[in-house]
């Protein structure tokens, strides 16, 4: 019986208090992305460019038949490029009924994090981008910027 | 007893929309030939059913209106009264409020509708003539009077062991085995809601152990007029019949006890080596029955749309993996895999096609309510008018159907109203009274065609520049060229409207252009021919698909892009000094015409390093009816694709329809030529 009991206490805590999150690189910045948007992460396929599309998005993919745009943050948020390499992945994520993809330089793991290692926004980050940004979370001494997908995507969920 | 019908909901809806469609046309049928009486039982027969679907659904508004409507009918069957257009007018009345009240039930937004107004009317009607009650007896659901029949087949059943020992348990319990023969009423439309409230009518007393046909073809209203069924009891017989013939067009044709100890001695029903012969030889004798009468019927499944559009989607990703096979096979150069490859790809092409023809549907679905829009209009306008359809079984892919409403209702309203002349202007010109309205549609090749064609007063040519110079959509200069047929296209232009007065009917601020617009966003076309004094005609193109359509693949720098062919009139190659300048633009001459020429690398922001090369290929594409030039590094060829969304992220972007996954597993982009320039 008492084992039960812990065991409920554990998966309450997980819901409450931690949040699993796949960190990656971008640049020379690590950020995260809560792991119940991601649906997949993929090796780069080829991108084929659309014109006259916003400049940050690259172009869109097939993804096992269904089309999916990439969109690069490299540009949306003005980081160095480093080209591709064996590192570079695409992270495939859904939200509600739109599917997108990011690229990213290397998917560093995933993280638990605590809801206390939390920093937010306003506190410590104070651009443009804010807005697309949920938080910043301390990692030993790593800091990983959490992204706001929904936000990114510029989705409106009523 | 308070019954759950909500699964049966949807059945209820189809069918009664059917009814509605047949009731529409037959009372239309009925208007131009009063004493057909075999039309009158057609409306009868729909009115009388609907009545009868809709109590069993508890819709009393529906039931009662009908059963007034049925009262006046049965009288006009009689010929106790005569079809007069007062009659037929109140009929059509009804025949509205039915539907506003289906529609109300369909959408949820139901409230019993206050009916008192028509049924006041029909009682006029009907009281009109005073030997009407004679025949009153009529409208409530007979079943036609079988010859007494009596069950002596006990072979009707085909019992197990196992039935055998519930019988014998129920028996010393003191149950009594009953075996009743229900009949249903041959217009009976739900049948298995019918046979769905006998069980649950006998179950409150008893078990019913065996049915024939079996219980769950029952449920399905897979049976005939009648059916069999043996039920343990303690209640009286007589009074379960008597039950059992309170619900409506259900009756109890013949029962009996059986009894247990014949069956078994007789031997004929306890089969259980040969029973499942028997019964098949059974089934079939009962199969060469109902085939019989299956004969007219056309079977069919109703399926939802969105499963539909899922298989397309799935063929479409198959046709593709099938093209990356050829690929692999040919770079890898696998000849043991070319059989395989060619299975696959003649089991794909005809999954294709099936796929195709599932979703298309006949153009009936559309032009069905015309003939009723047709006839009040007309009536409301005052003109006498003889509207034909032709070719209403032709198909089309369902999204085209869906999307093709609207125009087409336009384009009547515009013959009827503009078109037509009115009966008097017609015998002045020595024309017949009644004027011809002619709706056909019809296959050619790739495409359906649908042409709306009136024998009216035609186009006025005058008038028509006239307007648009008054609109200043011309100028006076320009309009002393214009041949017939470019003032007639005047017509389409945005802010057009030939209507000298604003009626209810047509003309209304939106004008032939946002047919044509809307035409044009299926990939259509449409033109007009018209002939002073003898008519119009309006005629449409459509494709009969747009999921997958042909396309031409052309490529600039190393990006390849798919133009649809639709879109494409002809491919030609010129060299750099054909092309002119013409205030800074490039054009070219071809045949006598100039086309403004563009170049789809700089359209689409390619680097346009203005290549010396002594020869370009120029793929002339229709833009509206201007002809454009495009100028492209290679044409790849022509290909068959699948149409793919870019989705709501990439939505909306100008010059870009959609997106093909293309043999090699590359996404490219199909362009848009209405929105490309």
């Amino acid at each position: 019986m008492d084992t039960a009991i812990d065991y409920k206490d554990q998966e309450q805590q997980v819901t409450d208090d931690v949040v699993q999150v796949v960190a990656f690189q971008l640049g020379d910045e690590e950020y995260a992305v809560d792991i119940l948007n991601v649906q997949e992460i993929n090796r780069l396929l080829n991108v084929t460019r659309v014109p006259r599309s916003p400049d940050y998005i690259d172009g869109v993919v097939n993804l096992r038949g269904s089309i999916i745009p990439v969109i690069n943050l490299h540009t949306k948020f003005n980081l160095n490029k480093n080209g591709e390499d064996e590192d570079t992945r695409i992270i495939v994520f859904q939200f509600e009924d739109v599917k997108a993809g990011i690229i990213v330089d290397k998917v560093s793991e995933v993280l638990h994090l605590h809801r206390s290692d939390i920093e937010e926004t306003s506190k410590v980050y104070n651009s443009m981008d804010a807005e697309m940004i949920k938080g910043v979370a301390k990692v030993e001494d790593r800091l990983l910027i959490l992204l706001d997908l929904q936000k990114l995507l510029g989705i409106d969920i009523i | 007893m308070k019954m759950d019908m909500s699964q049966y909901l949807d059945v209820f809806l189809e069918e009664s929309k059917d009814h509605l469609r047949n009731l529409n046309a037959s009372l239309l049928n009925l208007e131009k030939n009063p004493r057909d009486n075999a039309g009158l039982n057609e409306i009868f027969r729909a009115a009388h059913t609907l009545k009868g679907m809709s109590s069993t659904m508890g819709f009393n508004d529906l039931a009662d209106l009908t059963h007034h409507m049925e009262n006046v009918l049965s009288d006009l069957k009689e010929g106790l009264l005569e079809a007069n257009s007062y009659v037929v007018d109140t009929l059509f009345e009804c025949v509205d409020r039915l539907q506003i009240i289906i529609d109300g039930i369909e959408s949820g937004t139901r409230v019993d509708a206050d009916n008192s107004e028509l049924i006041m009317k029909l009682e006029t009607i009907k009281s009109g003539n005073y030997e009407a009650a004679a025949v009153l007896e009529n409208e409530l659901p007979t079943i036609e009077p079988g010859e007494s029949t009596s069950i002596n087949d006990d072979n009707v059943f085909s019992f197990n062991e196992y039935d055998i020992t519930v019988m014998k348990e129920a028996l010393s319990n003191g149950y009594s085995i009953l075996h009743f023969k229900i009949g249903i009423d041959p217009d009976c439309m739900m049948k298995a809601v019918r046979a769905f409230m006998v069980f649950k009518t006998l179950e409150e007393d008893g078990e019913i152990i065996k049915t024939n046909p079996s219980a769950q073809d029952l449920d399905e209203g897979k049976f005939d007029k009648e059916f069999d069924l043996v039920l343990l009891t303690r209640a009286d017989v007589s009074n379960l019949a008597d039950r059992i013939n309170n619900v409506s067009e259900v009756k109890v044709m013949a029962s009996k006890t059986l009894n247990l100890d014949a069956l078994l001695t007789s031997g004929t029903s306890l089969r259980t080596e040969n029973k499942s012969e028997v019964a098949s030889s059974a089934a079939t004798a009962n199969d060469a029955d109902n085939n019989k009468k299956a004969h007219k019927i056309k079977q069919t499944v109703r399926v939802d749309i969105d499963r539909l559009d899922n298989l397309m989607n799935l063929v479409g990703e198959l046709v593709m993996h099938k093209g990356r096979l050829e690929q692999i096979g040919a770079t890898h150069k696998v000849t043991d895999l070319n059989e395989t490859i060619e299975q696959i790809d003649r089991i794909s092409t005809d999954l294709q096609s099936v796929v195709m023809k599932v979703r298309m549907v006949p153009i009936e679905q559309v032009f069905n309510r015309f003939p009723r829009m047709v006839r009040d209009l007309a009536k409301e306008l005052d003109k006498e008018v003889d509207f034909l359809i032709e070719g209403k079984e032709t198909e089309l892919d369902r999204t085209v159907i869906d999307e093709i409403g609207d125009p087409l209702v336009h384009l009547l309203r515009n013959a009827l109203d503009h078109g037509l002349e009115s009966s008097s202007e017609r015998v002045a010109k020595g024309k017949p009274r009644q004027g011809n309205l002619i709706l056909r549609a019809r296959h050619e090749g790739n495409n359906v065609y649908i042409e709306v064609e009136d024998d009216g007063a035609g186009i006025d040519q005058d008038k028509v520049i006239g307007k648009a110079l008054e609109k200043g959509l011309i100028t006076a200069k320009e309009a002393e060229n214009l041949t017939r047929e470019e003032s007639i296209n005047l017509l389409f232009l945005p802010g057009f409207s030939t209507a000298n007065n604003v009626t209810d009917v047509s003309g209304r601020g939106v004008g032939l252009d946002v047919v044509k617009t809307k035409i044009e966003s299926l990939n259509g076309e449409i033109n007009v021919d018209s002939r002073p004094g003898q008519g119009t005609m309006f005629r449409i193109k459509l494709p009969l698909t747009l999921a997958i359509i042909q396309a031409l693949m052309v490529s600039v720098k190393d990006e390849i892009y798919a133009i649809p062919l639709t879109s494409v009139d002809e491919t030609t190659m010129i060299t750099k000094q054909d092309i002119k300048m013409i205030q800074s633009q490039e054009v070219i001459m071809l045949r006598g015409n100039v086309l403004p020429l563009f170049r789809l690398a700089r359209l689409i922001d390619l680097p346009d390093d203005l290549t010396e090369d002594a020869e370009m290929y120029v793929v002339v594409v229709r833009k509206g009816d201007r002809q454009i030039g495009l100028v492209v590094d290679t044409l790849i060829g022509q290909q068959e694709i699948v149409i793919k969304a870019l989705g709501k992220i990439l939505a909306g972007i100008s010059g870009i329809a959609g997106a093909i996954v293309a043999g090699d597993g590359n996404v490219r982009l199909i362009l848009d030529i209405t929105t490309l320039f």
